[in-house]
This record gives structure tokens, sequence and C-alpha cells, in this order.
């Protein structure tokens, strides 16, 4: 079987869909895609599938929070660790999320193993997936108050609810009137 | 669900049903008219390696739908290490994959060192390697162990953890701990290998391969355990790949891709051996993709012993990032200085992003690492084998009887501690 040779991913994604790709960044030999929130379906559906490429592999997505910084550009950072099979190569595809909508596409048409994945990201940094198939909690409880990877959420402890200091506890806790 | 105070507001059957609708997408039509039976497994069944939950569908034995639930051992390992400075953070590492800390170690520790453009010396990175096969031993024992009692071969179990103890007493001897010993630090390891250490090994590496010889002449023949495990819980290798399964559960389905050897690190590439290798897919090729691969570890470990000197570099002498030994502390204001720098303030880390991943017993193994530029991490999220292969469940389980999922869950080794971190 004839094998293409290894193209290089910024050029081709500069090439093919110029208007996604926003910004490249090369840091300890680790390629970054800076795309538009807007396409990410499309890059990577043009990153898995183009002959040369063929990132067949979704390593991870994790999630970033500038917080208090709002201007890098935006307040969080989705990064998705793409890896290719055939050429032995990683690439880091980055979307920025403004804290008024936190919303991206989600990939899990593209990679099915990418649902857990945004359901932590959406469980712990509050960042909605638009049409994933089941945008549920995943570490944390159903009732959960926020979303712990935030900047600004406090690393505390919760009290152990006993029957004697439940009523005070749930003076503090709206969530878990319901 | 409301906190139970009185027996006014116990949970009513109403309470229930509104569930049921919170499930509708998730199981078939079938099971609100009552013809398939919901049925929860775990999160204490002995089987089920931990606190994972599993929701089953079920029409007569058979699985319809699995819905796997995690989060019971969740304990903000991610979030507590952005509190805590690098050197501090790799302890909490430790906590995650508890059947094999050090490759967690190992996988902050590269992200770390990634960041900084630290070196580490040659011999520190072939202590590392010996470590990490060590471990991976002491964990494919514990995944043996348990697959094998789960389907009823009850003495499987007490042989490895008999073989497993030896690991761990050599770990013991190196960091002074069985299991969460922090030896893998960045810069290098935390300190020399002792004396008796090399001795151990030696006793090891002459007992052990006897050892798998007895455990593969248990299982790989036995007419029972090829019922039981061939056929069952077959992942075709386009969907093991789009579902993220890494590891020997990807190779079980012959696809070949084991980082030590794809992308090396830590010096892997000096070494000598194989990638194991699957056909089918099923829980038995699985199964023989992790016995082989214990033959491989004996492999590397018999050339790490041979170049192992007894003493000599163990960290890199970069005194920004890697403390001071203790003996110059008397002769050097320099290393008081680092000494102090490095126990109060810590190092810092540029304000820039890495992925780093590495191949645990389970699988990839990822560390994303995201550095403020000062002594703290601002994001650190680790891509774990077992959330992935949990996440993968369903597929694997689709149309089997429910004692098929005890060999499913058995055979892509999940540890919950390292999927819900």
């Amino acid at each position: 079987m004839e094998i293409a040779p290894a193209l290089d991913p910024l050029e081709s994604v500069r090439s093919a869909l110029p208007d996604a790709l926003l910004d490249a960044k090369l840091f300890r030999n680790e390629i970054t895609l800076i795309v538009d929130r807007g396409s990410i379906v499309q890059v990577m559906a043009y990153l898995r599938d183009t002959p040369g490429l063929l990132y067949n592999f979704l390593s991870d997505i994790s999630a970033v929070d500038y917080y208090p910084e709002y201007n890098r550009p935006e307040r969080f950072g989705v990064s998705y660790h793409l890896y290719s099979m055939l050429y032995n190569r990683r690439l880091r595809v980055k979307v920025f999320v403004p804290e008024e909508a936190p919303e991206v596409e989600t990939v899990t048409g593209i990679w099915p193993g990418a649902n857990w994945l945004e359901r932590e990201i959406f469980d712990m940094m509050g960042i909605n997936f638009k049409g994933h198939p089941d945008m549920r909690r995943i570490l944390m409880p159903e009732d959960w108050d926020g979303h712990p990877h935030r900047r600004d959420y406090p690393l505390g402890y919760e009290q152990v609810q006993f029957s004697f200091n439940v009523e005070e506890i749930l003076k503090h806790k709206p969530s878990a009137k319901k | 669900m409301a906190l139970v105070q009185s027996p006014d507001n116990y949970v009513q059957q109403e309470e229930w049903e509104g569930s049921l609708e919170q499930l509708k997408g998730l199981v078939s039509e079938r099971a609100f008219t009552g013809e398939t039976m919901l049925l929860n497994m775990g999160p204490h069944h002995p089987s089920t390696h931990g606190v994972l939950r599993l929701l089953l569908e079920l029409d007569g034995e058979r699985i319809v739908t699995a819905m796997p639930d995690v989060g019971f051992l969740h304990t903000g390992i991610e979030k507590n290490i952005e509190s805590k400075t690098y050197e501090k953070g790799v302890t909490l590492t430790d906590r995650m994959d508890y059947l094999s800390p050090l490759s967690n170690n190992m996988a902050f520790c590269s992200a770390v060192e990634k960041l900084l453009d630290l070196d580490v010396p040659e011999r520190a990175q072939l202590i590392r390697v010996v470590v990490l096969e060590l471990q991976r031993i002491a964990s494919h024992m514990v995944w043996l162990g348990t697959h094998a009692i789960d389907m009823g071969a009850m003495s499987v179990l007490l042989y490895c953890f008999r073989e497993r103890e030896k690991v761990l007493g050599m770990l013991e001897m190196l960091s002074g701990q069985r299991m969460m010993g922090s030896y893998i630090r960045p810069g290098g390891v935390w300190r020399d290998i002792t004396p008796e250490f090399k001795p151990a090994l030696r006793e090891f590496l002459d007992s052990f391969p006897k050892a798998v010889d007895d455990f593969e002449a248990l299982l790989r023949k036995n007419p029972l355990w090829i019922d039981r495990t061939q056929g069952v819980g077959v992942i075709e290798p386009d969907v093991a790949l789009a579902w993220g399964v890494s590891g020997p559960s990807l190779r079980g389905s012959g696809v070949n891709w084991d980082i030590r050897k794809a992308m090396p690190y830590s010096g892997y590439e000096t070494f000598d051996f194989n990638v194991p290798l699957g056909d089918h897919g099923d829980v038995y090729d699985r199964f023989l993709c992790r016995i082989l691969e214990l033959r491989e570890s004996i492999k590397i470990l018999e050339q790490g012993y041979s170049r192992l000197t007894d003493t000599g570099v163990f960290r890199s002498d970069n005194r920004k990032y890697v403390p001071p030994p203790r003996s110059e502390l008397g002769r050097s204001m320099e290393a008081v200085i680092h000494h102090f720098k490095l126990w109060t303030e810590g190092f810092s880390v540029p304000d820039e992003e890495v992925y780093v991943a590495i191949e645990s017993p389970r699988g990839e193994i990822g560390c994303y690492l995201h550095g403020t530029g000062g002594t703290k991490p601002r994001r650190v999220h680790f891509k774990t084998p077992s959330f992935m292969h949990i996440s993968a469940l369903p597929v694997m389980s689709q149309g089997h009887f429910i004692a098929d999922l005890v060999a499913i869950i058995g055979s892509v080794d999940v540890v919950l501690g390292d999927s819900d971190r």
C-alpha cells in the first residue's frame, strides 16, 4: 500500500481552511494550532481524514482557565491533543472560549471517545458542548453547585452531614435544598 | 434526591420515576414498557475493581446497554496540585492510579521537565526505566490475580500477590514505602539505589520467569478459561481507536502502538524488547498480551540490571530545580540558598502548556500541564487510560451475558482511582 508523504499540519490547514486558523505556536517542539471556535468540528474532520495528516487518535481534551486574565484572548482554553498512528506525531488544536458564552461544538461525531472527556470538562469547567448526546456531570454529584476546576472556585472542603447539623449546612447550600 | 430527615420525605416512588425519565435517550424504549429490566451493578460489587457503578439494561441475561457511572473516588487531585509547588504535586499523583504510582510520577515529572527544558542524567533515566518496569510487573500481578478470581480461578490470586510482594519489597528498599513512594521527582529520582536493591533484583529476576510460566500453565490452555474468554468482549481495531482505547487493551486488537517504542522516553530506545500483539481483540487476546508483556518487562529488567552501576548520578545537578545533596549544605552557602528557595517557594515554570504521554501498565497516561510563570501550576490534567476504557465498556459488552461483563471489566484492567482522580 502506498503511504502518502507526511504533510505539515500548519500549512495544510492554512491552505485548506484559511478562515478557521487563527494562530499557531511552537513550544518545546509541540505544535499548537489555534483555531476558530465555530469551526472546530470542520478542522478536526479535516485533520483526521486528509491523507498525509491522518490524526486518527484523540489522546486527550483538556481545558484551562486563565482567570483573572480575560485577554489571552478569552477566559477559557480547550486543547485537543491528537496523535497520528501512521506518522507517529502529535498535534494540539486549541480553541478559546469566552466566559459569557462557554460553548463549543462537540467532536463526539468524529471520535466517540470524546464523549466522557467533554463531559468531564463540562463538569469541571462549565463549558458546554453543543450537540453532545449526554451532557451530564460525570465526576461530581449530580446536584453539585459550581464547576470546581475554575480558578475562582475556592479549594475548600465540605462538612460531613449528620442529622444534628444538616439544617445548618443546608442553609449555605442552595442546590441541596431541592 | 432530598436528604432523608424524617419518614415524611423518605424516597418516594415518584422520585424514582423521575430519575427513569432522566434516562430517556440512554436506555432503549423497551425499558419504559418493562420489557427489559434495569439492574444496578455496583458500586460495591466485588468484581467491579473498586467503586464502579454500572446501570445495566437487560433482556433476560443479555446486556442491551451498560451505562458506567464513575466519580465515587473523585478526590480532586488535579485541583489540589494547582495549590502546591511542583515538587509537592508529585506526592499527589501517586494516589491516582494506586496500582502503578510510579507511572503517574513519571508522567507528571516528564511534563514538568519538558516545561523547564530540564535534562535528566542517563543513569537517572536508567533507574527510572528499572522501577517503571518493576511497577508494570506489580500492576500486572494485581490485574492477573483479580481477573482470574473474577472468573473463578482462586489460586492464581495468591501466587500473583506473592510475586507482587517481592516487587513492593524492592520498591520499599528504594523509596522507603511499598506503594506510594513518590520515588521519581523532577530532574531524576529521589535518592540513589540502596546497596540491597541490586541483589534483591537479581534474586527476583531469577525466580520470576518461572512464576510467569506457572501463571501461563494455569490459564493459557485451561479449557474453562478459554471458554469464558475467547470471542468475548471483542473490540475491532478502528472502533478501539475511535474510543481512545490504549495500551495492552488496544494491542489485543492488533494495533501496534506502544509509546515506549513509538515515542521513546527515558532511554527506552536503548533497550531491546518486543511489543506483543493480539489478533482478535477479545478478552483472551488482551490477557495474552499482558502475560507476554511480563516477559518483555523481564527482558528490559535484565538489561537494566547489567547496566545499572551500584552508585553514581541519580538526579540532575541543576540546582535551580533540583535540591542539593545534604552533604553540601554544611559546606556551601549557595547550596543553603538553593535549598531554602526550593523548599519554601519552589521553582518557577514558564507560562506555557505541554502534553506528555507515557505508557503506563494500563495504557497511555498523559499529563497536560500549564504553568503560570510562578511556582504553582495553572492547570494539570491527566488523561488516564482507565477513564477511556470504562467509557468504552458499553461497546465491548453489548449483547453479552452479565457473567461476560465481569470478564470484560477485568480484561481492560480498570482502576477507579485512575479514572476518577
